[in-house]
């Protein structure tokens, strides 16, 4: 790793003033990606603003139709969280299942979302859910949040500071894991709100997190598994590398779906 | 420098450290606590695997300046009065190592394990939540036994999990 100084504010607004003051700087949330990525030297920040101590960013709580996720919020506490347990068991799942314990007592989903690693697992439920992403400024859409390959509409300075999911009738996950890195080689997405279905694949798209329109037809007639059944994903623009040819991915992603549904459904 | 206090296996200590410094160096080279290994150094293989307020977290991919005012407890924690730790023990009698370097973290994991679970552990939850330790010696057979042998002595001995571990 290459030197930096570190700062602790106490509140996300004061980690926004030490954002805009330092050149250089980057925040510090979980670390479980960005210090991998220093002590390789691909990152290099000349400062570091770690939100650990900003009590602001972290819990989890009820507001109407919607449950609202501080951004420091690791993932252990959003999967043994009572509240997404009952109110969308389907994202508890999800975070039960990113990386192993120890990754989850320490990732954040801000974290996670602000990187946007094209295999990583909440970008799809944040876009399957239709989440809105709270930050020190505004207020984002997921559609319009994750432009790409780890690139995502924040801009500098600017910081998560919770994400806010629409509770809907149903929803659910489905992923198939590398079993060596634990990332998503595929995974699937699936809820329904009133009659809109949204499918949201990660792990397979050449530039990120993306929705299957084709399967959302399909489960917007009847929102069951046999709905997708001889439904084929493309594999264009799908990603190939030395886990699995675009071809493997694309199947799938129709697997996955499937398996998504069957969940959601209890069948 | 950054000044940064917090405790450890009990003892406050007090450092002024390069920010740079990951918790796994501070154990093992500051506080000279040599029991919290570096295997992969790339948070993959759990080595390294201390409880920071309770739970398991990678010493590899920690700062040490952002532990103010938390408890640290490592392997060298675990033992009280000379005596092991049920863990410990149950590992020892089940031969749960071969060559011993993935031990400290197996350790430190399976009682994390037992805080979150409860002393009745099956076979599956247990390999499931071993998932970020990597022993390469060996199978992890004896190593599943030790931890639901460990796990049911935690649950009979007087001392309750949580206090063992902090
Ligand atoms: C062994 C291992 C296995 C893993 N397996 C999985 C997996 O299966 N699935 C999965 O999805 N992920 C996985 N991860 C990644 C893990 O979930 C990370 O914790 C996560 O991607 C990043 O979150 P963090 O809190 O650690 O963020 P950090 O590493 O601290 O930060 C990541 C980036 O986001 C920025 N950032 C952080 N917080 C904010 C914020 N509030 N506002 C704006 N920018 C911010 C940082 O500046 C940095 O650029 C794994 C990681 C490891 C080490």
């Amino acid at each position: 790793m290459y030197a930096f100084t570190y700062h602790r504010p106490a509140t996300a607004r004061q980690a926004a003033g030490l954002l805009a003051k330092k050149e250089d700087a980057k925040i510090l949330a979980g670390g479980h990606t960005l210090l991998p990525t220093m002590k390789q030297r691909l990152a290099s920040p000349s400062a570091l603003i770690d939100l650990g101590a900003c009590a602001d960013l972290k819990g989890i709580v009820r507001k109407g139709r919607n449950v609202v996720i501080g951004a420091m919020t690791t993932h252990a506490e959003v999967a043994e969280s009572a509240i997404v347990q009952e109110a969308i068991p389907g994202l508890a799942w999800l975070a039960s299942h990113i990386g192993d314990p120890h990754v989850r007592h320490r990732g954040t989903i801000g974290g996670s979302v602000a990187n946007n690693d094209p295999a990583a697992d909440y970008p799809a439920a944040l876009l399957a859910l239709d989440a809105t992403i709270v930050t020190n400024t505004r207020k984002l859409g997921a559609e319009e949040f994750f432009t790409g390959l780890y690139e995502t509409a924040l801009e500098e300075g600017e910081i998560i500071t919770r994400i806010s999911f629409p509770i809907v009738s149903k929803a659910s996950y489905a992923k198939f894991r590398n079993p060596a890195s634990r990332y998503a080689l595929v995974g699937v997405f699936v809820a329904k709100r009133g009659s809109d279905v949204r499918v949201a694949v990660t792990g397979a798209g050449e530039s990120g997190v993306f929705r299957w329109p084709e399967a959302e037809a399909a489960l917007k007639a009847r929102f069951a598994p046999k709905s997708l059944d001889g439904l084929k994903a493309t594999a264009k623009g799908i990603n190939g590398d030395m886990h699995a040819d675009p071809e493997y991915r694309a199947h799938l992603i129709g697997v996955m779906a499937k398996e998504a549904v069957a969940r959601a459904t209890g069948k | 420098m950054t000044t940064v206090s917090l405790t450890v296996n009990g003892k406050a200590v007090s450092a002024n450290l390069d920010p740079r410094t990951l918790l796994v160096q501070f154990l093992r080279e500051n506080l000279r606590l040599t029991g919290t290994h570096v295997g992969c150094d790339t948070s993959q293989c759990g080595a390294c695997i201390v409880h920071i307020d309770g739970k398991a977290v990678k010493a590899c991919t920690t700062l040490a300046v952002s532990l103010d005012g938390a408890s640290v407890t490592t392997i060298e924690g675990l033992a009280a009065n000379g005596t092991l730790h049920p863990m410990q023990e149950a590992f020892r009698e089940h031969h749960g190592l071969q060559c011993g370097f993935c031990t400290p973290g197996m350790i430190m994991s399976a009682v994390d394990i037992v805080n979150r679970r409860g002393s009745v552990l099956d076979e599956k939850t247990i390999r499931e939540d071993l998932d970020g330790n990597i022993c390469r010696c060996t199978g992890y057979h004896n190593i599943v036994k030790a931890v639901a042998a460990g796990a049911q002595a935690m649950g009979a001995s007087s001392a309750p999990a949580r206090q063992a571990a902090e």
